[in-house]
């Protein structure tokens, strides 16, 4: 390894420092923009506060039977914390969903709640509950279509055991049974199930109540794993992680822009003129890209911790050991950019789309987890994946110096790598 | 002060420069001349260290120029053609730059930049972004960039293009002024009358080799290193003399 001169070195620094901080535009795009994006998306996948209510699914009910069950089930959705219940008339109801402004419509058509309770015993046909759906709002069907199910098995159960309408269906029943020409066996049983319900019914409401019908026979406690059991989730972590990540990339790509128009400009005939080493020469650019992406990095988190509260509940080592390989990745990212790119203009374009693929496999913009387990895979071959890994889990998943080492080794991996491949890469020689 | 060795570099089949062989002595300033893609700049930048020769060597007071990091490099000062300046810097800060390249630092790099600015006459501008200047007086920093680390040699690429006649008159005045304190000057250009005024000696070079060498004189009388002079009429000019020397087929 060369033997560095320190003045030289420390030239270059502090002139592409004072370069950098010389054109606004690139100071805005790379610390502002960063924090305004990261505020927008840690608003998104922060979900509720300690305090906040969840964001509720706009769903319309139109109850066309008006029958005991139809009644409860609709009473069911709108004490549903996740729904926000309009009761509009059809017509309405499926022009909102068309123009977006309602996830799902529930329509409970005439009849059902008679038709349920035949169901519910084996002894009719199921009825329908119809849904019309806003098709690029799936995820939210889904839930609407699980929250649903739970409410019309309350409601019909409740009623079937314990409602009026249950203890006429089965004082009806019974005799249509017994004069029924079903096979004697399964006769038998419909008959010992009716009259054990019959028999419920005819209990005295005191000591045991009435039945509530059929009840989720469990109960769910739930606990966020993050860094402690009175943690938050903050997911400013993540998405100021990945801003971050993505503009100091944009920063450096920028940086190996420049280089390209200083050879063109004729300023790296002059450098090589002067008595440096080429090993100088880079090691200058990429201590100036990591000195600039560090600053971004801690700019957007220092952000992101006063105004978001967002925190370092891990190793404080160990997350700025992530911060400082990924900034060192960049900018070696940097350097290649500048020994591959033709031209400054053609160097742009296809750095801005390699960085918006990075990012976006990476996990900047959503969390790897929505990805399918073969992309999960595939994007360990990916920088910023590691990055982002490494700052969530020195954030707010709180993990220690250990698991920091493997983010903190990767990276320097690959900077070692894109420094290797600039390095032998580079055209030096121009006449 | 500078030797120029049987120099040679080629580019896959293309022969760029072959055998070239010069010298410039300590006062005195060397016109380089020839048609586009002769092989001039080629040459300058295997003096400036830019180019390694495929054979041949580069000797600066004697001594062969050998790596990126030779310390006789700081004998060599490059005036590239190209504005070598950063726009967004003031001045003081590009030079303060450059200075640091040669280890300059301190009071030494800031008595170096009053010097360099006093002889280029933007002492007054020394705070001013490079941005606000005009294409003479960015040429004329570009001279004081190139200056800056006091080198005995001084390579000049096309120092005055694009300039107008009063910034013109100032660089030719400060070259002037760097012959008399002893410095050697390689001059690289297309402008006849600046060869004229300037040049101690002239060397023509063409497909990749030199073919003439003589000071002005020399060449207007015929009595150069070429005898296809004895061939024309004898000319009186020296863009006369460029032209039977190296043909009048445009070269682009």
């Amino acid at each position: 390894m060369a033997n560095i001169p320190v003045t030289p070195l420390l030239a270059m620094i502090r002139k592409d420092l004072q370069l950098f901080f010389s054109d606004r535009r690139s100071v805005i795009v790379s610390f502002v923009v960063p924090i305004a994006i990261g505020a927008f998306f840690g608003s998104i996948f922060s979900g509720p506060g300690d305090n906040a209510e969840p964001a509720r699914i706009a769903i319309a009910v139109i109850d066309q039977d008006g029958s005991a069950i139809s009644k409860a089930i609709v009473t069911g959705l709108q004490s549903d914390r996740n729904l926000k219940v309009a009761t509009p008339a059809e017509a309405e109801a499926r022009d909102a969903v068309k123009r977006g402004r309602t996830a799902v419509g529930v329509i409970i058509p005439k009849n059902f709640g008679d038709a349920a309770g035949k169901a519910f015993f084996g002894g009719g046909a199921k009825p329908d509950v119809n849904l019309v759906y806003d098709p690029s709002r799936n995820t939210e069907l889904a839930m609407v279509r699980g929250i649903m199910t739970q409410h019309i098995m309350d409601a019909v159960s409740r009623e079937m055991f314990g409602g009026a309408m249950g203890k006429q269906y089965v004082e009806k029943s019974l005799p249509e049974i017994e004069s029924s020409k079903m096979p004697a066996e399964q006769k038998a049983v419909l008959l010992q199930l009716l009259r054990s319900v019959q028999g419920v019914y005819n209990q005295p409401a005191g000591a045991g109540g009435r039945p509530q019908g059929v009840t989720m026979p469990y109960a769910v406690h739930e606990e966020a794993m993050t860094a402690g059991s009175n943690v938050a989730y903050n997911g400013y972590a993540h998405s100021f992680a990945g801003m971050g990540i993505q503009f100091l990339l944009f920063a450096m790509a920028n940086l190996g822009v420049e280089m390209l128009l200083e050879r063109q400009r004729g300023l790296w005939r002059r450098l090589r003129s002067a008595p440096v080493s080429r090993f100088t020469l880079l090691t200058g650019k990429a201590a100036s890209g990591s000195i600039i992406s560090f600053l971004i990095l801690t700019v957007c988190f220092a952000f992101a911790m006063i105004v978001f509260k967002v925190r370092i509940q891990g190793s404080v080592v160990g997350f700025l050991g992530v911060a400082i390989a990924c900034s060192i990745m960049a900018s070696s990212f940097g350097l290649l950019v500048a020994a591959l790119g033709n031209s400054p203009a053609t160097a742009r374009g296809i750095t801005t789309l390699a960085v918006l693929m990075m990012v976006m496999l990476g996990g900047a913009w959503v969390p790897t987890f929505v990805f399918p387990a073969w992309l999960q895979q595939f994007t360990l071959i990916v920088p910023v994946r590691w990055a982002v890994d490494g700052l969530d889990a020195t954030t707010w998943r709180g993990v220690g110096l250990a698991g920091a080492l493997a983010p903190i080794g990767v990276l320097l991996a690959f900077a070692a790598a894109f420094g290797a491949l600039a390095a032998s890469r580079f055209k030096w020689e121009e006449a | 002060m500078l030797t120029i060795n049987h120099l040679r570099k080629s580019y896959g089949p293309l022969v760029a420069v072959d055998d070239v062989s010069f010298s410039v002595e300590r006062g005195q300033l060397v016109g380089l001349l020839g048609p586009n893609g002769a092989g001039k700049t080629t040459t300058v930048s295997m003096v400036a260290g830019l180019v390694t020769p495929d054979t041949g060597d580069v000797l600066v007071g004697g001594a062969a120029l050998r790596g990126d990091t030779d310390p006789k490099k700081r004998q060599i000062g490059l005036v590239p053609q190209d504005l070598a300046l950063y726009d967004e810097l003031s001045a003081r800060a590009n030079l303060r730059f450059f200075g640091a390249l040669y280890d300059l630092s301190g009071a030494a790099l800031d008595k170096a930049i009053a010097a360099a600015l006093e002889l280029v006459g933007l002492a007054d501008r020394e705070r001013d972004l490079v941005k606000t200047f005009s294409g003479g007086m960015k040429r004329r920093l570009n001279l004081a960039a190139g200056l800056l680390h006091d080198p005995d040699i001084l390579l000049l690429d096309e120092p005055t293009v694009g300039v107008d006649p009063q910034s013109r008159n100032a660089i030719f005045d400060n070259l002037e002024e760097l012959k008399r304190r002893g410095k050697a000057l390689l001059y690289t250009t297309h402008y006849m009358e600046e060869v004229e005024r300037l040049a101690d000696r002239i060397v023509v070079i063409d497909h990749g080799g030199v073919i003439a060498d003589d000071t002005l004189s020399g060449l207007l009388n015929g009595d150069g290193s070429r005898s296809a002079l004895e061939a024309e009429t004898r000319p009186r000019t020296l863009e006369a003399v460029f032209l039977t020397l190296t043909g009048r087929s445009l070269r682009d």
